[in-house]
């Protein structure tokens, strides 16, 4: 499921100037999967699926859930936006509700 | 005891369960079942390779028990809506419904597994005097651990539990609440699954 996010121009025939060949791109900014608060998911079972899925430690996966539970969200995972949405998925397999964004802060 | 599962020595979980309880759980197993809907290829038998070519869809679905279960990817549950956000919105909503083309079909196949996984596991089971020891392998045990989050998000959706309020107020319903009967159901498979989630934490 792989998108072509790269600011490569592809049809270089179309190239203008030198400039706009040579532009230097966006830097790739890592995109993170969210995990928003949901009152009816127990916390032990949020747990269970950062420390099953993620392979995260009891501490690790206990932070992350609280975090859920009192912030109403938590950035579980990080990395491009393919992974991203590999993660998100997964967590919607089991139920949590998760979401994917680029990391703007 | 009854109505909790007890991790099995070796892996694996067990419960006991009464013919009552036995028949509400595979009700709304195959409610479920019945609203996730059929794979692809169930309507398509003459093609196999049709699944796997099938797309899903890319509007959200309306029901709010599917859309609970299959949220849109790139929302911004937190958002401000403003005429700036708008654009940024549009892209969001695009994104979501290529995500869901992508994704949905394997997602239902998924839930639809576990779901069936609950239905068969108690169909093997013989009561005796009304009641049942239901034993699960780690396997089925994950699949059912899934199924009941799938069942009380379902419930959660029906009763619009929306926030940690409404689900307090389900402790106070009055005896003549029409919605009585499902919050019972829900309290109950909450207590499943945390026991069984405890039988699978290491």
């Amino acid at each position: 499921m792989g998108r072509v996010t790269a600011a490569a121009p592809l049809e270089i025939e179309k190239t203008e100037s030198a400039e706009e060949t040579f532009a230097v791109p966006e830097p790739d900014l890592p995109w993170v999967t969210i995990v928003h608060n949901d009152p009816v998911n127990l916390m032990s079972y949020v747990t269970y699926v950062f420390q099953s899925y993620f392979g995260y430690s009891k501490d690790k996966a206990t932070k992350l859930m609280l975090d859920v539970h009192h912030k109403g969200r938590a950035v579980v995972s990080s990395g491009s936006r393919e992974e991203m949405e590999r993660d998100v998925q997964a967590m919607h397999g089991y139920g949590l509700w998760a979401t994917l964004q680029q990391d703007r802060k | 005891m009854p109505g909790h599962f007890q991790p099995l020595p070796g892996g694996g979980a067990t419960v006991a369960l009464d013919e009552v309880e036995i028949s509400i759980i595979r009700s709304l197993a195959v409610q479920l079942l019945e609203l996730i809907g059929p794979g692809p290829a169930e309507d398509e038998a003459a093609d196999p390779l049709a699944e796997l070519f099938a797309e899903g869809p890319s509007e959200p679905p309306s029901d709010p028990v599917l859309k609970r279960l299959f949220p849109d990817a790139y929302s911004d549950p937190e958002g401000e809506p403003s005429s700036a956000a708008e654009a940024e919105a549009e892209e969001r909503r695009a994104y979501s419904s290529e995500f869901r083309r992508f994704t949905e079909n394997d997602l239902r196949a998924g839930k639809r597994d576990n779901a069936l996984a609950v239905v068969r596991t108690l169909d093997r089971l013989k009561a005796v005097r009304g009641s049942a020891v239901l034993e699960l392998t780690p396997e089925e045990s994950r699949q059912w651990l899934t199924a009941l989050n799938d069942l009380r998000l379902a419930i959660g959706a029906r009763l619009e539990i929306a926030d940690e309020e409404d689900a307090d107020l389900l402790y106070h319903l009055s005896d003549e609440d029409p919605r009585k009967p499902m919050v019972m159901a829900y309290l109950w498979l909450g207590g499943l699954q945390e026991t069984l989630v405890n039988t699978l934490l290491p």
